[in-house]
């Protein structure tokens, strides 16, 4: 089934979700939801749990607490064959792209076709053209991973996660390592794939000029927690707005405008390092 | 949804008007690519394949139509996709199909 007829049902929904490193909490207690067509970009600075968050969603970790559901079945109490079924109806864009090298670039995007459909050979030929096409890269279906350049892989493992026309999009870093017109080419095609045919996108990234093209709402993660999710209008108040004396507010305006001053690092200068540098002064 | 994709078959003269029905996806399209094919061997001079009731089509069905596309300019056959839905449209023009194919939303103009 690949017609999202419901644009009211939100696709993924997650409730409460903890995750702990030896006993740490990653993420703690996260909410959110996405809904068919609408593109949501998590973002947050550097072990803010983005990535963390995105496993748990994709159903490569299992957390602590909390609930995921995708298209309405919960992922956690699914076993293997159950989850396969689930994961057909999704695509991932990994930040390399993770093409296998020993195949060309045409037999990557072939391959969940030939492993999940009972298409003929000519017809997946047919729908390998179709998918490369639509990311640029038609001219390289017969060359290998290493004879193509990282935004070509990139694209590749695009055309590649959207080979079985999946009703949901997990993209990790897509503008990670990519020329500024590459970077738009995919926000563009990734903004068709969304609006044009309703496949929901789950986007993490700490590019801001993508997340403000792209996103409909944000999520903005730290520590674990969410610490605002809204509309990205309410975001781009924050941006272009003036400090408020709010720590929260001025902490998420700072990250969005990649300021060097501010609660940010603030937080990182009063990191303990007095004490830290004293203690191990007085330990010898 | 697993039953035939092909509601109708009618001629007018060797012009054959196929009604396809329902979402054409993973599960469907082999079966409509089988229909379609199949009535090539009708001799048609035209086929009008009327899309007005398929609420979605996915790349498997954009794919097996390039696939009646390359045989009917094979045997000099005519094609024309009848009435689209906006949705199904999007999927032409997102795989850049939309000029490859003839697409109208006239009856008239897709049997003249």
């Amino acid at each position: 089934m690949a017609n999202v007829k419901d644009n009211s049902t939100p696709v993924i929904q997650v409730r409460d979700l903890v995750k702990r490193f030896d006993g740490r909490a990653v993420l703690d207690g996260v909410n959110l939801e996405v809904f068919p067509g609408e593109m949501l970009v998590i973002m947050g600075g550097s072990g803010c749990g983005k990535s963390t968050l995105l496993r748990n969603l994709i159903g490569s970790m299992v957390p602590e607490e909390g609930v995921v559901e995708i298209f309405g079945q919960n992922t956690l109490v699914m076993d293997e064959p159950e989850l396969d079924e689930i994961r057909k109806r999704f695509g991932i864009l990994f930040q390399s792209g993770a093409l296998f090298n020993s195949m060309t670039v045409g037999e990557n995007v072939a391959l969940p076709l030939k492993e999940h459909t009972d298409l003929d050979d000519e017809t997946i030929d047919i729908m390998v053209k179709i998918k490369l096409e639509q990311v640029g890269l038609r001219q390289a279906e017969d060359l290998m991973p290493s004879e193509i350049s990282g935004g070509m892989k990139k694209r590749a493992g695009l055309a590649r996660a959207v080979a079985l026309d999946p009703e949901i999009l997990f993209y990790d870093e897509p503008s990670a390592g990519l020329d500024p017109v590459t970077s738009a080419e995919i926000d563009y095609l990734m903004m068709d794939l969304a609006k044009k045919l309703g496949v929901a996108s789950v986007v993490v990234t700490h590019e801001m000029d993508s997340a403000f093209r792209i996103a409909d709402r944000m999520i903005m993660l730290d520590k674990g927690k969410v610490l605002m999710a809204a509309k990205r209008e309410e975001f781009e108040t924050i941006r272009d707005g003036k400090p408020t004396g709010d720590d929260t507010k001025d902490l998420i305006r700072q990250f969005l405008r990649g300021d060097s001053e501010g609660p940010i690092t603030r937080r990182r200068q009063a990191g303990g390092y007095e004490e830290d540098i004293l203690h191990a002064a007085g330990a010898r | 949804m697993t039953d035939s994709p092909i509601q109708t078959v009618t001629w007018e003269d060797k012009v054959a008007v196929v009604k396809v029905a329902g979402d054409i996806d993973l599960h469907r399209s082999a079966s409509l690519q089988h229909a379609l094919l199949g009535l090539l061997d009708e001799q048609p001079s035209k086929v009008v394949v009327d899309l007005s009731g398929v609420p979605y089509m996915d790349s498997s069905g954009v794919a097996s139509l390039v696939k009646l596309l390359s045989r009917t300019r094979k045997l000099g056959v005519s094609l024309v996709l009848l009435s689209p839905s906006q949705k199904v449209k999007s999927i032409f023009e997102i795989t850049r199909l939309n000029s490859v194919f003839t697409i109208t939303d006239s009856k008239e103009e897709a049997m003249a």
